[in-house]
């Protein structure tokens, strides 16, 4: 049993819900990140979506592909990343999982990616262009290792597809709330909690929603139906300040965020 | 499309399979959102493909509307100059727009309106993809959005005002290197919100599966036209067969119809910029490895971390990191052979065109041409060259004269 399967064991036994922010490694440095997972850590986040900067990123909105230019104009490597994380202090236990182009695993080789990643406390990976028909090579060698591959879910997905994926799919299922890309929104669709409510019955799988959450409202309104919510660009948008502002300033507002979604869930 | 085995190359012409696979090349890489409307692209084109009422559709308007045939000009002067085979150029430049893009966004227009979408997208990188988009959508009242670098918007600017006469809409984009390969990126970030009624018109043979198979499609007809005006006018196949490669759709539509014509040479020429060192060329076949952009598994130019790497061309049509999957199988079967032409011998190759034969052509053709010219020389008299003539020179007359003097100033 993976790190991820015991988190939401536990989490289902008390009837609560995980709570995930997503950062880009190396925005504005790799120290930073580092700092801000402990943060995160400490205000009670249940898991880290670390973002693997790539040049070419399709489903990613304005704000984090921006935080993504910036870590390549830094020259962030992946060796660097996986470095930093494997230095995190063994204390801070939430599980670390990396969003990760499939450009980037197949150019370093899936069992080299898997292996090192995993080496540095990683506990899986989403790769967010690897569709379940492509997926088999690397769901084999993650299989072997114990190392979560976690697929997503769009409202553009068929059903009989959505239950395909889940079926694939180890750790958690990922449902991508919105037809599009990532980033901030008020609303988000109508037809969302029926349809992950759907996809709820089908799969033994834990849940977790992200794209277009941000606000505590959405938070009270999706946990019911979700094992989890994922927040992203408005994590990555408060850190992007802190190339101008005094870190422990940004750092703290990021805290302060994790920490009112973290309340609106519970 | 032929389903004959090929016991004359390793090349089959029976490619993709049904999961987008050309050997190893293809596939589809991309966020899931994706996926349906791929699924839904894929079945359309199937039925489209057995609907003779699509065909002729098509057909009547490639006649009528385009122009087709192209002609298959001798360029005799031009032949002289280099004094060796015969040059035959493949016309795809007097197309209506001016390029053999026009092949590729009619046809996707008229699955636009089999599959009832109300608006398109398109990526543009020389804006001969942009225009042809915008023409077919001026001529079947689609709305139209085309994503365009702000570096090319620079150096194409006359194809940014046609498409804005077309009534399209041309979005700048400024991310990255602000070429072509960001513009697609823009189309893909588009589509992804806009997926449930809007078709994206792809312009070259990359992309998820099914763009490359769909697009060499509909650009065969550039390659099954000259095979047939090459026996009737030449008497017997071309020696060689030349294009230039950037996504590679004008090469990939006339190499196709000779894969299984052994005896024909069929020559790619990609962009070699200003030299083979990283960053200075757009060639991913003569120096790239395989990997992952744009929804593909093809030859790329990419970083050890799989990050794609800056490029250069002149020319902004073939100014691109990626390639076309099944140029990649055609590279590493054996059966075309890949070479490329740097920026000064493309300008070398334009001037002979437009000085022996009256021609502008565009930078991208003139790689072709160029190349053509090279290997030309080292032929007898009695052998003869194709070349595919892609687009007209027209749009790069203003960036031509900037090179030109830059280069004067040694700059």
């Amino acid at each position: 049993m993976s790190v991820i399967d015991q988190l939401f064991n536990d989490l289902r036994t008390r009837n609560e819900k995980a709570f995930m922010p997503f950062i880009t490694a190396g925005d504005p440095d790799l120290d930073f990140a580092a700092t801000v997972i402990r943060e995160l850590a400490t205000r009670g986040c249940h898991m880290c979506e670390v973002g693997i900067p790539y040049s070419d990123p399709i489903a990613d909105g304005p704000v984090i592909q921006a935080s993504y230019t910036r870590a390549l104009d830094k020259k962030t490597k992946l060796a660097q990343i996986l470095k930093m994380l494997g230095e995190l202090p063994t204390e801070i236990t939430m599980p670390r999982v990396t969003m990760v182009s499939y450009a980037i695993v197949y150019r370093h080789g899936i069992e080299r990616y898997v292996a090192e990643a995993k080496a540095a406390g990683v506990a899986g990976a989403i790769v967010p262009d690897l569709l379940v028909e492509e997926a088999a090579d690397m769901a084999e060698v993650c299989r072997r290792e114990d190392f979560s591959l976690i697929q997503l879910v769009t409202p553009t997905t068929p059903r009989e597809r959505a239950v395909r994926i889940a079926e694939s799919s180890t750790g958690f299922l990922y449902y991508v709330s919105v037809t599009g890309i990532t980033g901030e929104r008020t609303q988000l669709p109508p037809e969302l909690i029926d349809n992950v409510g759907w996809l709820r019955e089908q799969t033994p799988l834990p849940i977790c929603i992200g794209f277009g959450v941000s606000q505590p409202e959405h938070v009270k309104l999706l946990s019911p139906v979700a094992d989890g919510l994922i927040v992203g660009s408005a994590i990555v948008r408060r850190i992007a300040e802190a190339s101008e502002r005094p870190r422990e300033n940004v750092l703290r507002e990021v805290g302060e965020y994790a920490a009112t979604l973290l309340e609106a869930l519970k | 499309m032929s389903t004959t085995p090929s016991d004359i190359s390793r090349a089959s012409a029976s490619v993709p399979d049904s999961s987008g696979r050309f050997g190893d090349f293809g596939g589809r890489y991309v966020p899931e959102t994706l996926t349906r409307a791929l699924d839904e692209l894929t079945a359309e084109y199937g039925k489209a493909e057995a609907d003779p009422t699509f065909q002729a559709e098509l057909d009547e308007l490639l006649h009528n509307y385009v122009g087709r045939p192209s002609p298959l000009y001798h360029a005799q002067r031009l032949s002289e100059e280099c004094g060796g085979a015969q040059i035959w150029l493949k016309r795809e430049d007097l197309n209506h727009t001016g390029a053999h893009k026009i092949n590729n966004t009619l046809g996707q227009a008229l699955l636009t309106l089999r599959m009832g979408k109300k608006r398109v997208i398109a990526e543009t990188g020389a804006g001969q993809h942009g225009v042809a988009t915008a023409t077919a959508c001026a001529r079947f009242g689609l709305p139209c959005v085309v994503y365009m670098g702000s570096e090319d918007i620079r150096r194409q600017a006359p194809n940014v005002f046609s498409m804005k006469l077309l009534g399209a809409e041309v979005r700048p984009v400024e991310s990255g290197s602000r070429t072509l390969r960001d513009a697609i990126n823009e189309a893909l970030r588009d589509w992804m919100s806009s997926v449930g009624d809007t078709h994206y018109i792809l312009g070259s043979v990359v992309g998820p599966h099914p763009f490359p198979l769909i697009v060499r499609d509909f650009q065969s007809v550039i390659g099954s036209e000259a095979r047939e005006q090459s026996l009737q006018r030449i008497g017997r196949l071309p020696t060689t067969v030349v294009a230039c490669v950037g996504g590679g759709s004008n090469a990939a539509g006339m190499f196709y119809p000779f894969i299984e014509d052994a005896e024909v040479e069929l020559v790619g020429v990609e962009a070699g910029g200003r030299s083979s060192q990283p960053g200075d060329h757009a060639s991913p076949l003569s120096f790239g490895q395989p990997g992952v952009l744009h929804g593909s598994y093809s030859y790329v130019m990419q970083d050890e971390d799989g990050q794609t790497c800056d490029v250069h061309s002149m020319s902004a049509g073939l100014d691109y990191p990626g390639v076309g999957p099944e140029h990649s199988y055609w590279k590493d079967t054996g059966r075309v052979t890949y070479t490329n032409c740097q920026d000064g011998d493309a300008m070398k190759g334009f001037d002979a065109l437009a000085r022996c034969e009256g021609i502008l052509p565009a930078l991208e053709s003139s790689h072709a041409v160029a190349k053509a010219m090279e290997l030309a020389a080292q032929r007898g008299k009695d052998e003869s060259v194709l070349v595919c003539l892609s687009g007209r020179g027209d749009k790069d007359a203003n960036e031509i004269a900037r090179l030109k003097d830059e280069g004067e100033r040694g700059t």
